[in-house]
Parts: structure tokens; C-alpha cells; sequence
């Protein structure tokens, strides 16, 4: 997690600030913007985990994300299930979506932009289905009923909101880190790099691929399950739309894929930015996806390492050599 | 050690591999030969678990492990490396090696120790935290070799490791491998430079359009008359006896 340049670190520091300056605002309106952006770094962060460090980029997060939305909703909603249980089921609903489709998409050898659009096909198929059945409440969706309390998991009061939901993402943020130098995650590098390299190494790629799908689909449920909490409403264009998939994606890319600070640093970046651009051109509906558009082109373009990567260009710290033999 | 017998694969029409057999004894240093086109890596592939034969079966130290998926093989203790050098470009020498030697070792410390001490082994001591991209041709075949050394396989299949090399350094990499195969590692060898099968493969093989042609040291290989023809063409080996006569 440590900064390898002065650049990165002037990054991180800057994100921190912005995060810390909310205590001390007191503006509602940045606020629940930044909550927002909280809860969709989470799925940024479930993102990195397989298009960061697998390589292998889906397009259909929101299949995850709203996996655990939905499990969670109808545990609380149909069958009156305590919310922390529920929150759980969340995760695990998410971890299972995942890992049942890369194991479909990974038996046929899936790779690039069809297994991009495996995962589409999987959200808008799961999208339709949530908006046709009565137990997700078909197009009206679900609604958790208002019930402040520790024991549902809702608070009134969004500092605290906020404070659980850095907590969750400094939470996600560690455990990515930790996979990251694990030999987990070393195998998942090797399988980005050069899947038969892996192979020849005594790497059961396949295994570890599903595996990178069912802890990312763990992290895309929990976001899930965080928005539901935090806005105690859920449908299936919400939670099952391509809006979610694109931006689990976009953060990363831009903020630096396969790195443990990217996909929070560009999410808030990009939020900040679309947020900015509504005001100024006066909320023209949409018009944020127009720049996120234009932010992921250039992004691609010039940097193809992300803010992550630039910013580890500029002022590189010394490494220090270790001559232990 | 490896003992294949009558392997054969098509791909379509095109026998690229027909009745193959082959024997490997432990401790040796056993050369695959054969014109470009021959066979000699669909035969690798085969062995080291990447495609399924049609036919025919492959043991290792006594067990049979025909068609078992590469990951099954590498645990057993044995390896393959590629013709075209793989190494993983994002990460550093050390990190690639580490990749090899997380098989058995499931710690990060204990396996980027053992890549440290497999890299100094062959001589990348220098190299090590320099990321893999940055290698020359050189650098990365030695590092293939090293990645392959960390996973502590016992049996290594090179496809070609001094091919792009020039002769300085194949004489380095024929110094590391005969180090190696010291220590009590096994080699079969897929290798085009001369210099290098005659100095280091006690037998080989030789495969031509995916048939087993001959089979002896290299000395006696490069007398046979029916490899001299596999390589220089039908009637060749006639023609250059006559002009040694003359």
C-alpha cells in the first residue's frame, strides 16, 4: 500500500484530504455525493481484483452488485431476516454470482472482449429477470422499511454512514493489498502476464481464475448491499444496470488497474469531475457519462497505467538496495 | 525417468506426430534434434500435459500421466519452457522467478528467498530486482531456466533455450546446465545449435515429418546418412561422401 513515489504519495494525500475535509464541512450535498463515490469504489474495487490484477476485464459487474443487493432485499423484505445476516447472505450471494460465471466463462476458454460481454449478457439477463419476478418486486422494486438502528443496519445520521463506509473501503483496501503480495496474487499476475507461462509453472489457472471471480463477486455484493443500506431502495435498473458495470470498470482504469489505491483515487476523481460538470452546464441529465466518456478515451490514450502510473513516474523514490546474500 | 512410447497426434489431416518413442534416463542430458517443422515441440506439448495425444502414452518415474493437465505434471517434477522466452513483463526478475517456487512454497518471504537463491545459482544475482521486461534475450532465457529451476521440478524439457544466442553466451547457458543437471536435475532438451547438443546430450533423438529416424550419440547422428538427408535433402548424404572421396 506504501507509495513508490513522491508523486503517488501527493496523490494518496490529496484523496485522504478531500476525505478527511467532509468532518469538517458539514455539507450534506458533499456528503451524500461522497457516499455515493464510496460505495461505488467498493465495486472499483471488486473490479481490480480480476480486471486489475487478472486481466481479465468484465463489463457486467453489476451482475455481482446487484446479486447482493437483491439477495440481502429479499431476506430483509420477503422473509423478515435479520439485516446483519442478510448483509452476509449479501456477500456471499455476490462471491457464488461470481464464481458461477467464471466457471461457465472460463470452462470455454473465454478471454478479452467476449468474456466482456459474457458478463454483460449476464447483468442484462439478470437485470430483465429482476424486473419480471414478484419475490425482487418486479419494476417496482424493493423497499426496506425506515428503522433506524444498530440491529437493521440504517443510520439516520450520515457522518456515521460516512465513517462506516471509509471504514469498509480502508477494509477492501487492505485485503487487496494483502492478496496483492500473496502467492494468490502472485499466480493472478502470472495468469494477466501470460496465461501459459502460468500454465507450465504448475498453475491450475483455470481454478485461480474462478477463484479471482467468486472474491471479486464477494466485494461487488458488499457494495451492493451497502447502497441498499444506505438508500433503503433498490430496483432493477439501479442495481442490475449497465451504469454500475461501467462504472466499476472506469474507475480503475483511470485511477491505475491492478494497483491498491487506483480504483478509490480515480473514482473519487471522476465523481468530483462529473459532479463539477453538472453544475456548471446546469444538470444536463447524462451528460457526466459524456465526460467519463471523454476522461476514459484520453485515459486510454495517455495513460495507459492510470493516475497511479503517472504519478509513479514523478519523483521516484530511491529503492533501497538489500545486499543480504 | 520418462519413458514415451508410440505418441502420435494429428492435427486434421496432418500427422504431426506419428509412433514417437523415447526414453530419458535419470540424471542425463538427452538431446530431441530435427529440421524446422519435424514435430519436436507438438512432442513437448504432448508430454508436458498442453495438448492430448491421439495415441500413445507418456510415464513419468513410473506413473502414467498421459493426459494430465500441465499444473498435475509441473507438481510431479516436470517442467517445460518455451521457445519463444514468456517471462511476466509487469513484474521484476525475482518476482517471476518466485512464481515458479510459490508450487511448494506458499509463504512470500520463503518463496521470494528461494528465487533470490535460484537467480544468484544462475547468475542474475544483479538482475534481480530489475523488472523482466528490461531483460535482454540472453537475460531471459536464463531467467525461463531459473523460474523453471524454482518450481523444483526434476525433469526439464527446454524447447530451444539457445536459439537467438550468440556463441559466448551459449557457452555460458551449456556451462549452467551441466551445473544443474550436477545438482541431479534431468534434461531433454528440443536444441538446433550444434555446439550445444554435442557438448552437452549424451543420446538423442532425431525426428523427421513427426517420425523417430534415428536414435544414438551425436556423434553418431551426424554420420547417419538418414539424418544428414532429413536436413540437406534426398541424395545428399551420397553427395557429400563422394566429396569427401574426392
Amino acid at each position: 500500500m506504501k507509495p513508490q513515489s513522491m508523486g503517488q504519495a501527493v496523490l494518496i494525500a490529496l484523496a485522504l484530504i478531500y476525505l478527511a475535509s467532509l468532518y469538517f464541512m458539514s455539507s450534506p450535498v458533499w456528503m451524500g455525493f461522497t457516499i455515493n463515490a464510496l460505495i461505488v469504489a467498493v465495486v472499483a474495487l471488486a473490479w481490480n481484483i480480476t480486471g486489475g490484477f487478472g486481466g481479465m476485464a468484465s463489463f457486467g459487474h453489476a451482475a455481482m452488485y446487484g446479486t447482493g443487493a437483491y439477495a440481502s432485499a429479499i431476506l430483509q423484505v420477503q422473509y423478515g431476516i435479520n439485516a446483519w445476516i442478510a448483509f452476509a447472505a449479501g456477500i456471499v450471494a455476490g462471491a457464488a454470482m461470481g464464481a458461477f460465471i467464471g466457471a461457465l466463462a472460463f470452462r470455454y476458454g473465454l478471454k478479452g472482449s467476449y468474456f466482456a460481454l459474457v458478463t454483460l449478457a449476464f447483468a442484462e439477463v439478470l437485470r430483465i429477470c429482476a424486473s419480471s419476478f414478484a419475490i425482487t418486486g418486479g419494476g417496482s422494486g424493493l423497499q426496506l422499511r425506515l428503522d433506524p438502528g444498530l440491529s437493521t443496519l440504517q443510520f439516520n445520521d450520515r457522518t456515521v454512514v460516512y465513517t462506516i463506509l471509509l471504514v469498509i473501503v480502508a477494509l477492501v483496501m487492505a485485503l487487496t493489498a494483502w492478496l496483492k503480495y500473496s502467492r494468490f496474487g502472485a499466480y493472478l499476475i502470472a495468469v494477466r502476464e501470460n496465461e501459459d507461462a502460468a500454465r507450465a509453472l504448475g498453475i491450475d489457472t483455470y481454478r485461480i481464475k474462478v477463484k479471482a471471480m467468486a472474491i471479486s463477486g464477494a466485494f461487488a455484493g458488499l457494495a451492493g448491499v451497502l447502497y441498499l443500506q444506505v438508500w433503503l431502495f433498490i430496483d432493477s435498473a439501479v442495481v442490475y444496470g449497465s451504469a454500475v458495470s461501467i462504472e466499476a470498470l472506469i474507475g480503475p482504469i483511470i485511477g491505475g488497474a491492478g494497483t491498491v489505491w487506483g480504483p478509490l483515487i480515480g473514482t473519487l476523481g471522476l465523481h468530483l469531475l462529473g459532479e463539477g460538470a453538472k453544475h456548471l452546464l446546469h444538470n444536463a441529465p447524462g451528460l457526466n457519462f459524456v465526460l467519463y466518456a471523454v476522461v476514459l478515451i484520453c485515459a486510454l490514450r495517455f495513460l495507459p497505467q492510470g493516475l497511479m502510473g503517472l504519478a509513479g513516474r514523478i519523483g521516484t523514490f530511491r529503492k533501497k538496495e538489500d545486499d543480504n546474500a | 525417468m520418462l519413458e514415451v512410447r508410440n505418441l502420435s497426434k494429428s492435427f486434421g489431416g496432418l500427422k504431426a506426430v506419428s509412433d514417437a518413442s523415447l526414453d530419458v534416463p535419470e540424471g542425463g542430458i538427452v538431446g530431441l534434434l530435427g529440421p524446422n517443422g519435424a514435430g519436436k515441440t507438438t512432442c513437448f506439448t504432448m508430454i508436458a500435459g498442453f495438448t492430448k495425444p491421439n495415441e500413445g502414452t507418456v510415464r513419468f518415474m513410473g506413473q502414467d500421466i498421459t493426459g494430465l493437465p500441465p499444473h498435475r505434471i509441473c507438481a510431479m517434477g516436470m517442467i517445460r519452457t518455451f521457445q519463444i522466452v514468456q517471462p511476466f513483463a509487469g513484474l521484476t526478475v525475482q518476482e517471476n522467478i518466485a512464481v515458479g517456487a510459490y508450487l511448494h512454497h506458499h509463504d512470500r518471504a520463503e518463496a521470494m528467498a528461494v528465487a533470490r537463491q535460484v537467480g544468484k545459482r544462475l547468475g542474475m544475482g544483479a538482475m534481480l530486482d530489475r523488472p523482466a521486461s528490461s531483460l535482454t534475450i540472453a537475460g531471459r532465457k536464463r531467467l525461463e531456466l531459473a523460474r523453471a529451476l524454482a518450481t523444483g521440478a526434476k525433469l526439464l524439457l527446454l524447447d530451444e533455450v539457445m536459439a537467438g544466442l550468440i556463441p559466448s553466451e551459449v557457452s555460458e547457458i551449456v556451462g549452467i546446465i551441466r551445473q544443474i543437471r550436477d545438482e541431479g536435475h534431468t534434461f531433454l532438451m528440443i536444441e538446433h545449435v550444434m555446439q550445444a547438443v554435442m557438448s552437452l546430450a549424451e543420446t538423442a533423438y532425431v525426428l523427421n515429418h513427426g517420425k523417430m529416424i534415428a536414435h544414438g550419440t551425436p556423434r553418431e547422428l551426424v554420420q547417419d546418412p538418414g539424418v544428414v538427408e532429413a536436413y540437406l535433402g534426398h541424395g545428399a548424404a551420397a553427395r557429400l561422401q563422394e566429396g569427401n572421396h574426392a
